[in-house]
């Protein structure tokens, strides 16, 4: 069974049809890169996803659970989106933290929130939040920011930004970790240290959507690889297959152009 | 010079409540009008258009005429017009009429601040808030506010600051503030008549208010430096 299941996603902005009928499986523990040229809707694909955008048409699945299905309005409520949001993690190509929590309370605070909302809270008040705290420092030395965890962003490097963001998305146990274009902003002496922590969540079996420019990286860490052009999804395979024997001319050309 | 100082003691007294009741008007102003303020904002930033139209054409007429007039109309229309002089006599009365009046004059004001503040922060923010399961009112309160408070600490400096000298309006509808407590020694009160000098004083009473609040809304726009 997959851990998630696409079907015929189409996604209009006023008349451009940004997403044509768009449908992939993805398996726990996969990761799976979405490369294109910009404007192919890789990211559009990305925010439906994350429900940041409500596809026009299509059915989303979580471990066969129905997230939306445009057939069915009652998934479209919007008090639903925010709890069907939570199977998801995105991190974005400009970090987007939270400029005045520091490193640590960036992370903690979603968990925090939500703990607030627990019947048991008012009683077990201490455990709860030292137990949130305890998860974020972990996070946060996992990718390597134990001397950074009270450091608001400002103070920080793109790089570590993009980290503390990265752990931000972890903290909450998303089923799919989605990143757009996490190093896009970055230069490239800082990519590494990011590429360097998805490779180490890739190895840990996370289940990661990927929407990247860097090939080299996708062709090593995915297991999977969608080459999307102009709403569609043109080519899907192994990486050694769409990278190094695509059957398309359009994937050609588009590879051509980063060799 | 014995004069002086034989008066001096008589128009401080008198300055001194003048002076409290404008400081009444200022801070009752500022606690009504900052909520306010934000209530108009969400309303002309609403995606229900007539209720944007609505606030955006009050906002005009407000911010389009005189405090002057709005205040004299206050006072006196229900009065007037509906033979019901709904605020009552004396300077309770007075004070209601006027504190009515600047609430929602600066409300208005106040509402274009927090309007820019909030749409000038990046809608990543609100996004990273969505995505991490936050309601609207969380992303509100734990993500935005703060960064629009930060924003808008300059310009409401200024609103505070004038708002501080517009209070002395109230005395065209005889608020005993402290311009009306002053200028009572021109025309003639406790003995002390054609004296110009305690208006020297009122002027003195606000400009040491006004230095007050700048290094307040200075150290609140210094301890917001933390972040960017």
């Amino acid at each position: 069974m997959s851990i998630l299941e696409v079907e015929h996603i189409k996604k209009s902005f006023g008349k451009t049809e940004v997403l044509k009928d768009i449908s992939f499986n993805l398996e726990q523990g996969e990761v799976l890169s979405i490369i294109g040229s910009s404007g192919s809707g890789k990211t559009t694909l990305l925010r439906c996803l994350n429900f940041l955008e409500m596809p026009n048409k299509g059915v989303i699945r979580v471990n066969n659970e129905i997230l939306l299905d445009t057939e069915n309005p009652e998934t479209l409520k919007e008090s639903e989106v925010r709890k069907k949001r939570l199977h998801f993690g995105l991190v974005f190509q400009s970090f987007n933290l939270f400029p005045q929590y520091t490193a640590l309370q960036n992370v903690m605070l979603a968990r925090e929130l939500l703990a607030k909302e627990r019947p048991d809270f008012k009683a077990n008040r201490k455990e709860i939040l030292d137990e949130i705290r305890v998860n974020a420092e972990e996070l946060l030395r996992q990718m390597g920011l134990e001397d950074r965890m009270n450091n608001y962003p400002h103070q920080l490097s793109g790089g570590q930004c993009q980290r503390v963001a990265i752990a931000r998305a972890l903290a909450l146990q998303p089923d799919i970790l989605c990143f757009d274009e996490p190093t896009s902003a970055l230069d490239p002496e800082l990519t590494g240290e990011v590429l360097r922590v998805l490779r180490n969540l890739a190895d840990k079996k996370t289940t990661m959507i990927i929407v990247t420019h860097e090939m080299a990286f996708a062709k090593d860490v995915a297991s999977q690889v969608i080459f999307m052009d102009d709403g569609h999804i043109l080519e899907q395979g192994t990486p050694e297959q769409v990278f190094d024997n695509p059957k398309m001319e359009r994937t050609k050309q588009f590879l051509s152009s980063y060799s | 010079m014995d004069l002086f100082i034989e008066q001096l003691p008589v128009v401080l007294e008198a300055l001194n409540i003048g002076f409290i009741q404008t400081l009444k008007l200022f801070f009752v102003t500022l606690l009504g009008a900052f909520p306010l303020g934000l209530i108009i904002a969400f309303g002309s930033m609403s995606n229900f258009k007539p209720l944007s139209y609505l606030t955006k054409f009050i906002v005009w007429i407000v911010r389009g005429t005189p405090l002057m007039i709005q205040l004299l109309i206050i006072y006196y229309f229900p009065g007037l017009v509906f033979h019901n002089p709904i605020w009552g006599g004396g300077e309770g009365g007075r004070f209601a009429a006027a504190a009515v009046s600047f609430i929602i004059n600066y409300a208005c004001y106040f509402s274009e601040i927090y309007r820019g503040g909030i749409q000038g922060i990046p809608v990543g923010q609100e996004e990273a808030g969505l995505v991490l399961g936050l309601t609207k009112t969380q992303i509100f309160f734990k993500v935005k506010l703060l960064q629009m408070i930060k924003k808008i600490v300059p310009a409401m400096s200024n609103e505070i600051i004038t708002l501080v000298k517009d209070t002395s309006l109230a005395r065209i509808i005889a608020l005993q503030e402290i311009i009306w407590a002053g200028q009572a020694f021109m025309k003639g009160s406790q003995g002390i008549s054609g004296a110009i000098w305690p208006l020297f004083f009122c002027a003195i009473y606000y400009l040491i208010w006004n230095g007050v609040l700048t290094v307040l809304l200075g150290k609140l726009e210094k301890k917001l430096d933390f972040f960017r």
